[in-house]
């Protein structure tokens, strides 16, 4: 049992949407505990695996007993396992959050909702498992496909979001797997092991095929995650959906899709033929820098409060791009315990945003005047997540920010260290401006009219309900959690994940 | 010297118990009980505190590793002498202003206190933590901490005008720090790899001048706190505050905060050796002596009491940072005595504004002509407060600015000498006429009737207590004089 739960992650998922979307005929009321169930077995193997791999290495999986690198393998080592984690952690986590705005949003559809739900997560764990390059493009479309239709299940202007979304992406797609198609041509191989021991032959490092492929793959990753300045379907994709689909999508598409980036770059094309044979890597950071500075800009710009945290989205995808191709060590690792920290950080401010929407069924900025009073405890846990997102020590934003920053500067890349700088500042200001709106206004004002002193706000406090507050709470905590155990993270799992090469 | 590092969690106990008393505040149901706690706790950090104050006397250190948050880089906690001295002061003024908050907030019937009493809990926790950190990633934390915890103190009456001084303090005090502390202790620690203070400094020899030079003036206005000119302008606005805020947090704890970064980052980052081979601790007080002369010519101008205080602190806080960027002896001795005299002295002149606001509810200087004919405790307390700010005999600030004044001439820099010499005229010219005034005027002049109205004993007995003290201090300066001794030994190497 215990030695097939890297093909149980996958399977279990798979044949249980298939039973949900049974069940929804059958006995609708078990669809939610069937799903929890589904996903609470997913985290606790994702867990088990990972204690597995930090005390006995990596594990490999071979599907059907068909051996590499003719059958498919899935590899779970020290950079997969804890991203099996935090996939399977966000999903459940944002299960039982939303499971009040899924009651609402899609009353009659929640059978199909929660079987897209299982299959996104399916196709997310399989992408981050899998030790096949052209499998991890089946994953991706799974997890696309389902992307698509929960976002379509949205407010009325979703649909057409979605369906930009699905045009751009399926584009994504095709040129990854397009890059995958040249490799194959070029090595005979789909399994990434093999193919890097192809690349690193002198024939094929010098291939202008291979340097085509690996162009093409890493444009389609680009699409797929929204680096700048292909990220026009991220902010309507995300913004317009229901906030229970939303507060899944946002955390987990980018940042899995910059974790198989990392895989392919690191595990396909090896460390020497990307940042030494190919000599774009530093190019490639300057787009990063223009993403985290064009993502900030353009937040400050927006009025309403998920469309905001979308092209915070966009400008941490910067940092994430930018530090793994500053090529060396701290840079990567800041990247890699980005991933982590950030889909944390997002999950908490979508869930936060969320519960607020949930009770004011509005998210503009004018409709959060004295949200402060009214919802004391989402409050706080937003506010734990903004300062994570500026990064205040001692929340996790501070600290992957910190080797990001370190990476700049022993790269001697000084424009990375000071965008990143600047996008903390700006996070500053937007969320201050928030915090002032919700902590200074009350509902009725319709100006700022109060008389100096001691008003008191009559308005009562109504919180999210009790299913949302909690997860969320739990998210908001596990923001500093994970900012105080950096040290464990980096030295045990994060060191081990990256090619000794890399200095 | 040092001669023995102890090892004890008592450094985290003190920086822990205002934070552990923050939900027992938020659960109380009782005003009484609230404040009963928050005494509570008050005293229990001081006598924490009081208790590691005999080691650190006998030569030793006590040091306390939380956990390696980074490899190789702790969240660390270390007493020294001079962390001691500050810790000392601050968390001996929140016993005094819890009981001035008491009367002050009541008497004006202000709300939200519970918020206002777990923030100024929280903000103590920050600055004993800034006071006891062995690191500069310990100090940005406690630092950034005490940035945040201050934010709805100074914006507590939640009206425009708190909102835009609100955004004016987070302006500079946070944007300072993001921008120009977070990169310069990156680049530290990406060149040096360690950012642990030494009582030499650790930066010896891998830095050109002129990367040496921007790093100086990022960390010296980095830390926007030591309001060091042009990062001055959120304390004037911070006034908007609560006086008990004003009193604690901006004469005490935050602006100390940062003149305490300044200094440590001058001492124990850089290194007396390295600023003194390169000139450049000559520039920081250039900077500071700018700051101390205009900020006293502004403070002649202001009419409101409190942003008089205000530019007379953002003043006096540049004779700390003066004082120790000198780094002779007794320089450094004067600069670091500062941060106590001018805690007392200035703490009591805020306590009077206070309380002259509570009884009579003006603000201003010009309404407080005659004032002395109804409260003359209160303005007997504000006429030692203001002769300990400008340094003058019997009060304790006499003594900080004797050191300064031996300090520039030990130095041989006359100019610096010149520049206290003026700002103490200067501040004797904008704070005397104010005592002159409320006692000394006819009767059709007087604003007030001659029936002595104080303001409640809550707010009364803290002042007296605090003037006493800057009186008592001219004559008993010790431990802190003891203290503010050894840490220059330790600076200088004697």
């Amino acid at each position: 049992m215990v030695q097939h739960l890297p093909a149980l992650l996958v399977v279990v998922p798979l044949l249980t949407a298939l039973s949900v979307s049974a069940l929804s005929w059958l006995a609708p009321r078990l669809c939610l505990p069937l799903t929890f169930g589904c996903l609470g077995f997913s985290l606790a193997s994702s867990v088990g695996i990972l204690m597995e791999v930090i005390a006995s290495g990596p594990v490999v999986y071979t599907m059907g007993g068909w051996s590499s690198p003719i059958g498919i393998v899935y590899v779970i080592d020290y950079l997969s396992a804890p991203i099996l984690v935090v996939v399977t952690a966000v999903a459940l986590i944002n299960l039982v959050a939303s499971s009040k705005q899924i009651d609402r949003d899609f009353s009659d559809k929640k059978g199909t909702f929660y079987t897209l739900y299982i299959l996104f997560v399916t196709g997310m764990v399989g992408i981050v498992a899998t030790g096949d390059a052209f499998n991890l493009y089946v994953l991706l479309e799974i997890a696309a496909l389902t992307g698509y239709s929960l976002i379509g299940l949205g407010q009325p202007r979703a649909p057409l979001s979605s369906l930009n979304y699905l045009f751009i992406g399926t584009i994504g797609a095709s040129f990854y797997l397009l890059g995958v198609g040249y490799l194959y041509i070029a090595t005979g191989s789909l399994n990434m092991a093999d193919l890097a021991r192809f690349i690193a032959m002198p024939e094929h490092s010098s291939s202008t095929m291979v340097m085509f492929a690996f162009i093409i793959c890493m444009t389609g990753l680009f699409t797929k995650m929204g680096l700048f300045p292909l990220h026009g379907w991220l902010p309507n994709a995300y913004s317009h959906a229901s906030p229970a689909s939303s507060a899944l999508l946002a955390p987990l598409t980018t940042k899995v899709m910059i974790y198989a980036m990392i895989r392919v770059c690191l595990y396909v094309f090896t460390p020497a033929y990307v940042f030494g044979t190919l000599q774009i890597s530093n190019a490639i950071v300057w787009i990063a820098v223009a993403a985290i500075v064009v993502g900030s800009l353009l937040a400050l710009t927006q009025k309403s409060l998920f469309k905001m945290l979308t092209y915070i989205v966009i400008a941490e995808v910067g940092y994430m791009v930018g530090g793994f191709f500053l090529g060396n060590r701290m840079g990567i690792t800041g990247s890699a315990l980005h991933i982590i920290n950030d889909a944390a950080m997002t999950l908490c401010l979508f869930l936060a945003a969320g519960a607020i929407t949930y009770r004011t069924k509005s998210d503009s900025f004018s409709d959060l005047k004295g949200i402060f009073k009214r919802m004391p405890f989402t409050m706080t846990a937003f506010t734990i997540g903004a300062l994570a997102v500026i990064g205040i020590p001692p929340t996790c934003g501070f600290f992957s920010k910190w080797y990001l920053i370190i990476g700049g500067i022993n790269a001697g890349h000084y424009g990375f260290a000071a965008a990143l700088i600047f996008s903390s500042l700006v996070n500053a200001v937007l969320f201050f401006r928030i915090f002032e709106i919700a902590y200074f206004q009350s509902p009725g004002d319709s100006k700022d009219h109060h008389h100096h002193g001691h008003h008191r706000h009559k308005d009562k406090m109504v919180e999210a309900p009790l299913s949302m507050l909690i997860p969320l709470m739990i998210t908001a905590l596990s923001l500093i959690v994970l900012g105080i155990y950096t040290g464990d993270i980096v030295t045990h799992v994060i060191q081990a994940a990256i090619p000794g090469v890399i200095s | 010297m040092i001669t023995q590092t102890i090892f004890t969690s008592r450094p985290l106990i003190a920086v822990l118990v205002s934070l552990l008393v923050i939900p027992v505040l938020l659960s109380c149901r009782s005003k009484n009980i609230r404040e009963s706690w928050t005494f509570a706790a008050a005293a229990l950090k001081f006598l924490i505190v009081v208790s590691m104050l005999p080691m650190i006397l006998g030569g030793n250190e006590i040091r306390f590793t939380l956990f390696d948050v980074l490899p190789g880089l702790p969240i660390a906690f270390k007493v020294d002498s001079f962390g001691m001295l500050f810790a000392l002061v601050s968390s001996f003024l929140w016993i005094i202003t819890s009981a001035y908050s008491i009367g002050y907030m009541r008497t004006l019937n202000e709300h939200s206190q519970t918020r206002y009493y777990c923030y100024f809990a929280l903000s103590l926790s920050a600055t004993v933590g800034v006071a006891f950190s062995a690191n500069l990633l310990t100090m940005y934390l406690f630092y950034e901490m005490l940035s945040l915890a201050t934010y709805p103190l100074v914006t507590h009456h939640q009206d425009a005008e708190a909102k835009s001084s609100g955004r004016t303090y987070l302006f500079y005090i946070l944007g300072a720090s993001i921008a120009l502390v977070l990169p310069a202790m990156l680049y530290i620690f990406a060149k040096t790899g360690t950012l642990e203070f030494a009582s030499q400094g650790f930066m010896t020899g891998a830095f050109s001048k002129q990367t040496l030079l921007i790093l100086v003036l990022m960390l010296v206005f980095g830390f926007a706190k030591a309001g060091i000119m042009p990062f001055h302008s959120w304390l004037p606005a911070a006034m908007v505050a609560p006086t008990p805020v004003s009193a604690l947090l901006h004469a005490v704890a935050v602006v100390k905060v940062g003149a305490f970064c300044v200094a440590r980052v001058i001492t124990g980052v850089f290194g007396s050796d390295l600023l003194l081979s390169f000139n450049l601790n000559t520039v920081i007080c250039t900077i500071a002596s700018i700051t101390i002369i205009t900020a006293s010519l502004i403070a002649l101008s202001q009419d409101g009491l409190k942003r008089r205080l205000a530019f007379s602190t953002i003043g006096q806080l540049s004779y700390i940072v003066l004082g120790v960027a000198l780094l002779s002896p007794h320089g450094l001795t004067g600069g670091i005595l500062h941060i106590v005299m001018h805690a007392f002295g200035k703490i009591t002149l805020f306590f009077c504004a206070g309380a002259i606001y509570v009884a009579t509810g003006a603000k201003n200087v010009s309404e407080l002509v005659g004032i002395g004919r109804r409260m003359p405790f209160t303005m007997v307390a504000f006429l030692i407060g203001a002769l300990s700010v400008i340094g003058l005999p019997p009060c304790g600030g006499f003594i900080s600015k004797w050191y300064l004044v031996l300090g520039t001439i030990e130095a041989g820099q006359p100019v610096f000498l010149a520049v206290l010499l003026i700002s103490s005229l200067l501040n004797a010219a904008y704070f005397l006429p104010i005592v002159y005034k409320a006692f000394f005027c006819t009767d059709e002049e007087a604003l007030f009737k001659k029936k002595v109205d104080e303001a409640p004993m809550w707010c009364l007995v803290p002042l007296c207590i605090t003037a006493s003290i800057s009186v008592i201090l001219f004559f008993l300066p010790q431990p802190f004089l003891r203290l503010a001794e050894m840490t220059v030994q330790s600076i200088i190497g004697g």
